[in-house]
């Protein structure tokens, strides 16, 4: 796995969440994900204040052959957006744990970090469906 | 095998060299998949078959029933129109490349067809106004409730507001589309001839998507854009033309006069009335809702040479990737008919559509008064382009019915879309010359007298 | 063959006419005496300026860089790339069918009328539906309208259905249209054989579907031989089965939808009735349905009254309008003017000369490629790459390597279910030495990706382009031809 960088926690739908401080995480998605999606053409991030809520939709991300919903990880209010991918999306495919971040957010509901994977758990996961 | 048909190219030898190849020796045994329940006893009860020059012949005979534009000068418009079609159009479109072809999934081989979309959609985009068009949708009033749905989905909003000016299919397949995708759709009433304003601005409210009107209207008058554009705006609505392309070459630009969206019909560029299909539709975008856009889109690129080449591109967006994320369902589209505007558009030019909507407007206008001089009403306030309305002293039926037998095919009844007794809505195209106008309005004249 | 690669806008020259209109017979109209100076167009729209043979030459040279069903073998599994005759062509173009309006009165256009009429009820017959409406424009707005049509039966019953189950081979229109009708997609998973599985289906069925979507024989060539049971599963739950026609070819005379247990069908005139491709569209999509459904066709349904042929809108239950005017007549024409050519028995060959074709090219392949399926298969089949991808060559590379051989690649990747597939529907309409000579290219093929995989990989060489960057276009995508400025140019030299 490139550049994970340690303490990251994991979605089963691919993203990456990375505590920033007491209220605030930052997230993308994983270089799994990177690499079964191919080159990524555009990503439909939410905005600065939207509301979003676990395991619901919360934009997508298209590469030429696919589009993927993004799945909010946690719950909360969004507060940064990473504009760099509107005009360079294929960061996300260079590197999906730094300049391929998504979206930071101020989250309404810490119990939801437990639910999460550490990247051990991750990569048992991604295992578990390659057979 | 019985009588060999010219489209089957199997021999008895063919047929049984494959047969053995399979290791069977009948072709019962290839379809012994199928449960004996289901398997049709006989042959299917369909007229048999009929050699070539006696089918031509049927279908000689089965046309002359029909009453064509070639012989009956026709002014019936409504949404189809007899306009002129250079001779090359037919000539182009007849080259198999382009019309045995199938959508130009594998670019390498489909340069040609994807070419002439770019080109097509750069000279849609011309004519709008726009940014972005896409490479052809069914025909204008589907493109029109494709639009309405972008609207919804974009601005999340659940109401659209639709003029009664707008074409009525348009409106009812509308509603029949809406109608799945769960918004309601709410009519603004007509100021005489136009879209009334007045009710437009009580009508429209937070809630609203788009406002939604025809330039020129379904009774050939133009709408005020630039004014609805700002009634629209305030409430954070969109803003959805459905415009006439031939008119757009003397008409200001909807993308000028502020459109989100702007959408219609080919048909009066290069497409034949054909009793209404195939024609045309198109789409054309503001390029903040380029990504949203249905249907196919074909962009440029560069090979692994750097050799310039073009290539369907956001297909992400299309029915085949994201599938119950599609946005639409759009899969095959009209693409032979884009080629047939877009030579039509080459051979007519900048001058040439000009020209052509010039004379539209000059014959209508002249019809216009021409009946007007004669005593009829001209119902249209508005300027109109190349249709108008007049009040007969009789129903339009019967007048049509004297019509028809003094040679012409008579006008649109608004009876029973918009409740207009006796009125008939008359298109007047560069096709009618001056003798034709004056015999129909000779004719009427004579109807109203004896 | 001398490359081209001028766009239209870039041979233009102001001044040159490629028409002649004439000049007005009426008075001139200065436009500003009649619209009001901002409904006047300030900039004229820059069309091509062109003489008529620089059009021609233009357009023929495009032609030239385009590969049609004319030009070469055309397997595209799952589009039924038959021949596309000429007869029909020459029908469609008559004064008497294309030149008429869609609104003139019923008297002056019986011809028109009656053809439709009778395309009706032959589409009837050959689907075993009790009545059709022509007015779809392509098979997904068919399907939309079936699923309309679903929605409403179920409304007028008064119950409440939100789901539509699709196995998940289906094609993609399946489950876009269901959502654009309104109903939730529920995929089936497939069985190991490939067919729909009858224990997985009985799990996910309940009394809130409305609909399974089939199509049969399905997406991999293959006849759902359970289709019996299938239908009663669905019909005791209170649902409708619906038929996408896209492989109809495989059953034209052998069976029928109706007799299978479907309720609605669509069909694909522009795959297995002939009508053309023309480069993508337009088609023709009708739609049958069985006695209980016709209340809610979509209106104006075309009736016989005594000898005359008439047009009816008052059908208090219909879903209303689904397309402008009565469909794509010109390419309902064609469909009847094939339909004429063949007969009853002409049909049944097709299917029987179709299905011959799959079998015999797929048992010459299967030494070759994973055929992932052994059942017999009806007009089309799959193979499945993953030999030659364990090796490096993807299905994608193999494509672009028959390009070179002159022909058109088959499907690609479709069915989702089937690893690096490859789907072939050789059709009807080839000879048995195209066959052969087509199953020699792909051995070939599959040589090479033994003995010199870099023939493959770079891929195709002698096509007038290579592969194009579809990753640049849709990060940047240009869609629309822009003139360099003057100004532009100058910066540009500088």
């Amino acid at each position: 796995m490139t550049n994970a960088i340690a303490n990251l926690l994991y979605s089963e739908e691919h993203e990456w969440v990375l505590q920033l401080d007491e209220n605030r995480v930052r997230i993308g998605i994983s270089d799994y994900a990177q690499k079964q999606l191919g080159d990524i053409v555009f990503v439909e991030n939410p905005v600065v204040n939207d509301e979003i809520t676990a395991n619901e939709s919360m934009g997508t991300i298209e590469s030429v052959k696919a589009v993927s919903e993004l799945y909010a990880p946690v719950s909360g209010s969004v507060t940064r957006v990473n504009e760099e991918l509107n005009d360079t999306p294929e960061a996300i495919n260079k590197n999906p744990y730094k300049e391929g971040w998504l979206i930071e957010v101020e989250i309404s509901n810490p119990e939801e970090l437990e639910l999460l994977l550490n990247q051990d758990e991750y990569e048992a996961f991604i295992d578990e469906g390659e057979e | 095998m019985t009588n060999p048909y010219r489209y089957l190219p199997d021999t008895k030898q063919d047929q049984e060299e494959m047969l053995a190849f399979l290791n069977m020796s009948s072709i019962d045994e290839l379809f012994e998949d199928i449960p004996s329940d289901i398997r049709l006893a006989g042959e299917l009860n369909i007229p048999k078959a009929i050699p070539e020059p006696l089918l031509l012949k049927k279908m000689q005979r089965l046309t002359s029933q029909n009453k064509n534009a070639n012989y009956y000068p026709t002014f019936l418009g409504a949404g189809t129109y007899d306009h002129y079609i250079p001779s090359v159009v037919n000539h182009m479109i007849s080259r198999s490349e382009f019309y045995t072809a199938y959508t130009p999934y594998q670019p390498e081989i489909s340069q040609g067809e994807l070419q002439a979309i770019f080109e097509f959609q750069t000279m849609v985009c011309e004519l709008t106004g726009m940014d972005v068009a896409n490479s052809s949708m069914y025909d204008g009033f589907t493109s029109l409730a494709e639009a309405a749905s972008l609207a919804v989905a974009s601005t999340r909003r659940l109401k659209v507001l639709v003029s009664r000016a707008v074409h009525p299919e348009s409106r009812a397949i509308l509603n029949t589309v809406a109608d799945g995708q769960g918004y309601t759709v709410k009519e603004v009433n007509l100021a005489t001839d136009v879209t009334d304003l007045e009710n437009l601005k009580e009508q429209i409210e937070q809630d609203t998507a788009a406002v939604i009107v025809q330039y020129p209207n379904f009774f050939g008058s133009i709408e005020d854009l630039a004014t609805i554009k700002k009634i629209a705006e305030a409430k954070g609505a969109l803003f959805i033309v459905s415009a006439n392309p031939l008119a757009l070459a003397l008409l200001q630009a909807p993308g000028k006069l502020g459109a989100d969206i702007v959408v219609g019909d080919m048909q009066p560029l290069g497409i034949p009335m054909a009793f209404g299909g195939p024609h045309c539709g198109y789409f054309s975008v503001h390029k903040k809702f380029m990504r949203k856009v249905p249907g196919r889109i074909v962009g440029q690129t560069t090979d692994d040479q750097g050799k310039r080449g073009f290539v369907l591109t956001l297909q992400a967006r299309e029915q085949h990737i994201r599938r119950d994320k599609a946005s639409s369902n759009i899969c095959s589209n009209q693409a032979l008919n884009a080629l047939a505007s877009a030579v039509c558009m080459t051979a007519l030019g900048k001058q040439g559509i000009c020209h052509m909507a010039q004379l539209n407007v000059e014959k209508a206008d002249y019809m216009a008064n021409s009946l007007q001089k004669k005593g009829f009403i001209v119902k249209n306030e508005a300027p109109f382009f190349n249709e108008f309305v007049v009040e007969l002293p009789c129903p339009i039926k019967e007048v049509n019915a004297k019509l028809l037998e003094a040679g012409i095919i008579g006008g649109f009844d608004l009876e029973s879309d918009y409740g207009f007794n006796n009125q008939m809505l008359i298109a007047v195209t560069e096709q009618r010359t001056k003798e034709e106008i004056d015999q129909f309005v000779e004719v009427l004249e004579a109807v109203v007298n004896g | 063959m001398v490359e081209y690669n001028e766009l239209i806008f870039e041979i233009s020259r102001p001044g040159r006419v490629g028409s002649n209109l004439p000049e007005s017979d009426v008075e001139g109209i200065d436009l500003h005496d009649k619209f009001p100076k901002h409904l006047i167009r300030d900039l004229p729209a820059e069309l091509p300026e062109v003489s008529e043979l620089q059009l021609v030459r233009h357009y023929t040279a495009l032609s030239n860089k385009n590969h049609g069903i004319d030009n070469g073998f055309y397997p595209l599994g799952s589009c039924t790339m038959k021949y596309n005759p000429k007869i029909n062509e020459d029908v469609a173009r008559f004064e008497g069918f294309s030149r008429i309006h869609p609104y003139q009165p019923a008297d002056t256009v019986q011809g028109a009328l009656e053809l439709l009429y009778e395309l009706q009820g032959e589409l009837a017959e050959i689907t075993g539906m009790d009545a059709v409406t022509l007015q779809p424009s392509a098979g997904a707005q068919g399907e939309w309208t079936g699923l309309m049509m679903v929605k409403a039966y179920f409304e007028h019953k008064g119950e409440k259905r939100t789901k539509v189950l699709v196995p998940d081979s289906a094609h993609g229109t399946n489950p876009a249209s269901a959502t654009v009708a309104g109903f939730k997609t529920v995929t089936i998973p497939s069985n190991e054989n490939g067919l729909v599985d009858l224990k997985e289906l009985k799990k996910h069925v309940d009394d809130d579907t409305a609909a399974l979507m089939l199509t049969n024989p399905n997406t991999l060539g293959l006849f759902e031989k359970e289709i019996l049971e299938i239908a009663k599963v669905v019909h005791e739950a209170g649902g409708l089965l619906y038929y996408d026609g896209a492989n109809a070819n495989a059953i034209l005379g052998k069976t029928t939808p109706g007799k299978m247990g479907f309720d609605i069908v669509h069909l694909n005139l522009h795959k297995t009735f002939t009508t053309p491709h023309g480069g993508g569209g337009p088609g023709a999509g009708p739609v049958g349905v069985k006695k209980k459904l016709i209340p809610y066709l979509p209106v104006p349904r075309i009736e016989k009254d005594g000898e005359k042929y008439v047009l009816n809108s008052n059908q208090p239950l219909s879903i209303g309008r689904v397309k402008g005017y009565y469909g794509n007549f010109g390419i309902l024409v064609r469909a009847y003017t094939y339909i004429r050519t063949m007969g009853p028995e002409g049909l049944r060959q097709v299917s029987e000369g179709a299905v011959l074709h799959a079998n015999y090219l797929r048992k010459k392949l299967e030494p070759y490629f994973d055929a992932p399926f052994s059942q017999i298969c009806k007009h089309e089949f799959v193979l499945s790459g993953s030999r030659q991808k364990k090796l490096g060559v993807r299905t994608l590379d193999m494509a672009k390597r028959l390009l070179d051989f002159g022909y058109h690649p088959p499907t690609i990747y479709f069915p989702l279910n089937v690893e690096e597939c490859l789907m072939i529907e050789p059709t009807e309409t080839e000879s048995k030495e195209t066959l052969d000579a087509f199953a020699d290219a792909m051995i070939q093929i599959a040589k090479e990706v033994e003995d010199t995989p870099d023939a493959i990989l770079n891929a195709p060489h002698t096509t007038i382009i290579g592969r194009l960057d579809e990753v640049q276009a849709a990060r940047q995508p240009i869609l629309r031809y822009i003139k360099e400025t003057e100004l532009e140019k100058e910066i540009i030299k500088l």
